[in-house]
């Protein structure tokens, strides 16, 4: 009785700062999406009206939330991946015994990660160039006609995900690098002894002892890909044909643009309910992987 | 050993509030401090003519705070929620109607009507009347800004032609000659597709308004706006415009060097810009020209910056005494020569450096005829809707008609609300 009193008073102080600022600030969302709330309310509360579950009605009608949705779906699809697969390559290649200058590679890997998004972007947006951009210049050298990057809607998606999956991928290298570097070296020597070839090594050794691991990277990248905002904010500003508009930039546009706070609330409930599906599924999945 | 440390505790917090009395009481008894907000370039060159007031008005001071352009719209909205307005602030002519809907906005007609410094005729006629909203003045134009065609003079002549378009037939013949010798690789007019005022200064050219009732519903099927639509679309069908954003030209300035294209519409911001970025061998080529309407000269779009003093205010009358100053034409020429803004005033125009300017001469005829956008608060969506329509119309997903249905359903749907408040007003 008396531990358990104890107990409560060593969890309270974060429990308290949980509620405040996130259990407090979820409930107000909740209550402000069934309303309309607008500049029209802001100026008069008498101006606001209940409109129970409009919002989210209205939002399921809305061609661009399921654009945005379908959107948001190619890019984690796709993305999440290719950012998984390039961290895991990266981290072999720099666990591997025969790279030189690691910790020069860990540094020069591990820099997009730190530096600011929008400066990479505008150098991203030069590579990208239609006509002047390096990307398309090396694919003419090897007779691949020129591709407008972020002009074209077929192609602004995919010049997003290249560019995320660039700016993203080292944070979870350092993850399985560390992950890597704790898999005991015996296992190996025995796998080796067994004649193991360096495939099989990877396949038997190297990926069970880090699936722990690669569950965590996943789940992490998942949740964060479905917050798709910043990158298509300063590459494409959403276009071309909103290709680009992820769910995020959706509820950012409604609310902070167009001032529409209850159906932007809606948005962001949505998407708090799909991260939370996915990531509950995910979690079941490693449940059971791992029992 | 605790009573000296209360003792001294209680000395420092009185000391503490002597000087801030003193403090208050130096700046309060004798001077007047005007809170005045300013966005981009125009807040930071601003701080050049407080001096000169100050000095003439002795008894106010004018505290400056710059906002950036992109955080502004933002931080106003923030401020009001919070009691934090300024006295006065610079605010975009669109954003008018907002804060006006927020009853944020002190009306001005009495202060105008009393006024030695500030003659409403000397202003032009569509600028002035963007700060209208229901009969009422809630502004001071403080600097205009409105779109119209900058053009390669030796292009249009290599095509045959002397003079820039004054009608949109003339307009189009000159496209597809200029087309013709231009080749599959370059375009006769760029009307990047993430802007929508190229579209909106061509829609503002006819009679029909764009929305009706008031502001209740969207006016798209009007005949006028499919007219406008039909012609914008053509440019990029015809392969005169390319279908590309800004951000696809990388740098606009030396494609239109280059010749990529011949026509843009565009703001007087790009007059010091085209100056500027221009190779010296090109700057004899360029000129600036009067929009061409429907059949003979057209309108373009009213819009810029005005001065507006805030509800909350204590001291509107020092703020009126700076929107006053701000608005005497030698203080506005000194402005021009500061940031390059156009003025609103005609008496400003008259003399100095604009007065010779040869590409602000087809801005000063254009001014003469400029239209307000429709002066609701959600007109910035619509107009957003807008471009996007118009991107979908001209990448071939949408026909005019179809164009024009989905602008119209896009745009009720967004003042629903608007048409609520207005029945309740007008009901019991």
């Amino acid at each position: 009785m008396r531990r358990s009193r104890a107990a409560w008073w060593f969890v309270g102080p974060a429990l308290a700062v949980i509620g405040v600022f996130f259990f407090l600030p979820v409930l107000a969302a909740l209550a402000l999406s069934i309303t309309d709330f607008d500049i029209y309310a802001l100026a008069d509360l008498r101006n606001l009206r209940l409109v129970g579950l409009r919002n989210y009605v209205e939002l399921l009608q809305t061609p661009l939330f399921w654009h945005a949705l379908g959107n948001t779906l190619y890019f984690v699809v796709a993305g999440v991946p290719l950012s998984i697969a390039a961290s895991l390559g990266a981290a072999l290649l720099l666990h591997s015994r025969a790279a030189r200058f690691k910790a020069f590679f860990r540094t020069a890997l591990f820099a997009p990660v730190v530096t600011t998004l929008v400066a990479s972007a505008v150098v991203w947006r030069y590579l990208f160039n239609a006509r002047y951009g390096w990307l398309n210049y090396a694919l003419g050298g090897i007779g691949i006609p020129p591709i407008d990057w972020l002009g074209d809607p077929r192609w602004a998606m995919p010049a997003i995900i290249v560019f995320a999956v660039w700016k993203n991928f080292g944070y979870n290298m350092i993850i399985l690098l560390a992950g890597l570097q704790a898999i005991p070296v015996e296992l190996y020597e025995a796998a080796r002894i067994d004649g193991a070839s360096f495939g099989r090594q990877f396949r038997y050794v190297t990926l069970p002892m880090l699936s722990p691991m690669l569950l965590m990277v996943g789940i992490l990248t998942v949740a964060g890909y479905f917050q798709l905002f910043a990158e298509p904010y300063v590459m494409t500003q959403g276009g071309p044909l909103q290709s680009t508009v992820s769910v995020l930039y959706l509820m950012y546009e409604e609310g902070f643009k167009w001032w529409n706070l209850g159906s932007a609330s809606a948005v962001a409930f949505v998407l708090f309910l799909l991260i939370f599906a996915v990531t509950a599924v995910q979690l079941r999945w490693m449940r059971r992987s791992v029992a | 050993m605790r009573y000296l440390f209360r003792r001294s505790l209680a000395c420092l917090i009185a000391i503490g509030l002597v000087l801030a009395a003193a403090g208050c009481s130096s700046r309060s008894a004798d001077q007047t401090v005007v809170r005045f907000w300013a966005m981009g370039r125009e807040g930071e060159v601003v701080v050049e003519l407080i001096p000169e007031f100050e000095r003439t008005h002795p008894a106010i001071r004018v505290e400056v705070q710059q906002l950036p352009w992109s955080a502004a719209h933002e931080k106003l909205l923030t401020a009001f929620a919070g009691d934090a307005t300024p006295d006065v602030c610079q605010l975009g002519n669109t954003w008018i109607p907002e804060f006006v809907a927020l009853h944020a906005l002190e009306p001005l007609d009495h202060e105008v009507a009393g006024s030695q410094a500030i003659d409403r005729r000397d202003y032009f006629e569509g600028i002035w009347d963007t700060n209208v909203v229901d009969g009422k003045l809630y502004g001071v134009p403080w600097y205009v800004d409105t779109r119209l065609l900058f053009y390669r003079r030796d292009l249009l002549a290599q095509a045959g032609f002397a003079a820039p378009p004054r009608s949109w037939i003339e307009w189009q013949q000159m496209l597809a000659a200029i087309k013709e010798r231009a080749g599959p690789d370059r375009y006769s007019i760029l009307l990047p597709l993430n802007e929508f005022e190229p579209l909106l200064v061509l829609a503002l050219q006819q009679d029909e308004p764009l929305l009706r009732d008031d502001g209740r519903f969207g006016n798209f099927e009007s005949p006028g706006f499919r007219r406008t639509l039909q012609f914008y679309v053509e440019m990029f069908r015809r392969g005169w415009a390319p279908p590309l954003t800004n951000a696809d030209v990388s740098n606009v300035w030396s494609e239109f060097a280059r010749g990529y294209f011949s026509f843009y519409v565009t703001g007087p911001w790009n007059i010091g810009e085209f100056k500027r970025r221009l190779p010296p061998e090109r700057q004899e080529s360029w000129m600036t020209a009067a929009l061409p309407g429907p059949e003979g000269p057209g309108a373009s779009i009213a819009g810029g910056s005005s001065l507006v003093v805030f509800g909350t205010s204590r001291v509107k009358a020092a703020a009126w005494e700076w929107i006053e100053y701000l608005s005497r034409p030698d203080v506005q020429r000194r402005f021009h020569d500061l940031t390059g803004d156009l003025p609103p005033r005609r008496s400003t125009w008259t003399e100095g450096r604009l007065a010779d300017d040869a590409y602000a001469r087809a801005f000063r005829e254009q001014l003469e005829r400029v239209k307000p956008a429709p002066k609701v608060p959600e007109w910035e969506r619509i107009a957003n809707e807008l471009r996007l329509v118009a991107e979908r119309m001209v990448h071939g997903e949408l026909s005019v008609d179809e164009a024009t249905r989905e602008l119209d359903a896009r745009a009720d749907r967004i003042l629903e609300k608007r048409r609520w408040l207005l029945a309740r007003r007008g009901g019991p």
